[in-house]
């Protein structure tokens, strides 16, 4: 075991996925540039520069996928897969289906999303959901260094296209993460911490905000059970049904905003499958329908906090009454 | 002695506009098609000068090319009726259709979607990928309505700062959907405007298909020798609507007639008549032969099977 960053971790797994499969490659604004490890170690053939252009950056990596390549492709920021989704979603995600199962698009798509810049909302958009929307696309958005390493190990080795979002703000903090080897399976969510009375489903940075929310919920007596999702497609259905079989009480907590988010999706899963099991309604506390603000107080304003996630739980808990 | 390929291609073209005027007819069974009547020695003149280790993208127009590449128009038209022997199993419909074991990864009906992963195919060409032939070249066939588009722009960029081996095909039908070409940029040729690009910009005439054979086997020498890219700009018409049925009204009646005139096949029977190289009984021969396939095809088609609804979902994720 080692302590690393996350970006460590997502360095690490690309040098050693590079190492282990001559058909992966990567590519995009600056990679060469700035991953000179990479460059070092794999050439300039495999570890590329490319144009400010996002459109024939992710269509590149689409049409080395369908050859058999492995290409992962730095998009950069969140808000710049706006000007590639042509290729990601018309030509990675439906073209495998489109040809029959001809061709497949095994590429990792990357992006840093999040609060924690303060560069606002051409940087900084969560729009995660919008490609769980899209059929064909497997979509991944961890919390911890240890997930990042081995989910984005999983990623490149999966033989679709995934997009793989990175918590901005998560880029620095260290954890714990096995050396070499270490793959974590997409579509597994995490249990994090157990719990009988409340159930907080969450993903990226607001994971860390459910954990000390569970904490402040435990000092009034209170056992929050909280699952990382890990991958947003596929997702790990079966964790959170047995979660809220066992307490009643759902709590879905993300930075994005609410319309149409993961929180509506697991809230619906949840009154499908195990409304009989639920004692209270199901909440969400989620990021603003509203661009994100530069300013620093106003862009954390605009994250899910510990406290009110704390209080969300607390209402289901003790049965208070329901916002208006 | 007849010059058989002359002969070949002037049969091949046949067979496309059969292949297409069929298809056509079936407006309401086969939705959206699109069809390529006009353009078939832009087809014919380009795919004949690729080997079967080269690569091929094209446009919501591709069934000429598929056929110049030796597709089989009953599993053609199988996949337009979306029947499950389509090369497809009838989940492309004419407007998606890929065929792995003709080399042709792509049809495109975003305008453009082609141009888009054409750099990418050619560098796993480039860097000698596992199952990918050396030696191969991308030709990726677009209009000039694609050459509008920013992708196009972005994708010759890369092309030619990453030095890949893409032959650019551009088939300048003079529309873009429903939108005369001269509304939409600046100069009556795309390969003025390309030039700046950096790489090599030729324009032929596209509806004589021995003119386009000898600028493709050019083109392709060109990138397959020096591993970089080259622009082909074929000037062509439209013989047909957007899409079938299309009843045209917006079209210069006295435009298509000029064109018309100047229809490929014609030009090339002609040419054949007078250098004595087919006589009259045996170009009749050739129209039964086309017939008798595209009737053959036709029937095989209809003859398919539906796909199994499980179909539904299937080949969604690997």
């Amino acid at each position: 075991m080692q302590t690393i960053t996350v970006n460590d971790a997502v360095s690490q797994a690309l040098a050693e996925e590079m190492r282990r499969d001559p058909r992966v490659l990567m590519f995009g604004e600056g990679v060469a540039t700035k991953r000179t490890e990479l460059r070092a170690e794999f050439g300039a053939e495999r570890v590329r520069n490319t144009p400010l252009a996002e459109g024939i950056i992710a269509g590149t990596a689409a049409g080395a996928a369908a050859m058999g390549l492995r290409p992962v492709v730095d998009l950069l920021f969140a808000p710049f897969l706006t000007l590639s989704m042509d290729a990601i979603v018309n030509s990675a995600g439906k073209l495998r289906y489109l040809s029959g199962g001809q061709f497949e698009f095994p590429m990792v798509v990357l992006a840093q999303t999040g609060a924690g810049w303060g560069v606002g909302a051409q940087h900084n958009h969560n729009l995660e959901a919008m490609f769980v929307h899209a059929p064909g696309l497997k979509v991944v958005m961890p919390a911890a260094a240890a997930d990042v390493k081995g989910l984005l190990k999983a990623a490149i080795r999966d033989p679709n296209p995934v997009l793989f979002f990175l918590d901005i703000a998560l880029g620095y903090t260290p954890g714990e993460v096995p050396a070499g080897e270490h793959v974590v399976p997409l579509g597994e969510a995490a249990v994090l911490r157990a719990g009988h009375d409340v159930t907080l489903v969450s993903y990226a940075k607001t994971v860390g905000h459910c954990l000390a929310a569970a904490d402040r919920l435990a000092a009034q007596g209170i056992a929050a059970e909280v699952i990382d999702l890990r991958t947003l497609k596929p997702l790990d259905t079966a964790t959170i049904l047995r979660s809220v079989r066992n307490t009643g009480r759902l709590v879905v907590v993300h930075e994005a905003a609410a319309p149409c988010g993961l929180g509506a999706e697991v809230a619906a899963i949840v009154a499908e499958r195990a409304f009989d099991a639920l004692k209270a309604p199901v909440r969400r506390v989620t990021g603003p329908d509203a661009p994100a603000a530069a300013s620093w107080v106003l862009e954390q304003a605009g994250v899910p906090q510990a406290d009110a996630i704390a209080r969300a739980a607390l209402d289901l808990v003790v049965g208070a009454a329901q916002p208006a | 002695m007849p010059d058989t390929n002359r002969v070949s291609m002037l049969e091949t073209m046949m067979l496309i506009r059969a292949h297409e005027e069929q298809l056509a007819t079936l407006a309401g069974q086969a939705p959206g098609t699109c069809t390529a009547v006009g353009q078939e020695a832009a087809a014919v003149g380009v795919v004949g000068a690729l080997e079967p280790r080269d690569r091929i993208l094209t446009n919501h127009r591709s069934a000429g090319h598929l056929l110049a590449r030796g597709a089989d128009s009953g599993r053609l038209m199988a996949e337009a009726l979306g029947r499950a022997d389509g090369y497809c199993r009838g989940k492309s419909g004419s407007l998606h259709v890929s065929a792995k074991e003709l080399g042709v990864v792509l049809t495109s009906t975003i305008v453009g979607g082609e141009l888009s992963l054409a750099p990418g195919v050619a560098l796993a060409q480039k860097l000698g990928a596992a199952g990918v032939e050396p030696g191969g070249i991308t030709v990726v066939f677009f209009g000039d309505g694609a050459a509008c588009e920013g992708i196009f722009h972005e994708s010759v960029n890369l092309a030619v700062t990453w030095q890949l081996p893409v032959l650019f095909v551009c088939e300048n039908n003079q529309w873009q959907a429903f939108v005369r070409r001269d509304e939409t940029m600046p100069n009556a040729d795309v390969a003025d405007w390309v030039r700046g690009h950096g790489l090599p910009a030729v324009a032929v005439d596209g509806n004589d298909v021995e003119a386009v054979r000898s600028a493709a086997q050019t083109a392709v020498a060109h990138v397959r020798g020096r591993g970089t890219p080259y622009f082909l700009e074929l000037g062509t018409y439209r013989q047909r609507g957007h899409f079938e049925p299309d009843d045209q009204a917006y079209v210069d009646a006295d435009e298509l007639a000029r064109w018309k005139a100047r229809d490929p096949i014609a030009l090339q029977r002609d040419r054949l008549l007078a250098a004595g190289e087919i006589a009259g009984g045996e170009f009749a021969h050739l129209q039964q032969r086309v017939a008798a396939t595209v009737e053959a095809a036709f029937g095989f088609a209809q003859n398919s099977p539906w796909p199994d609804l499980r179909e539904l979902t299937t080949d969604v994720y690997a």
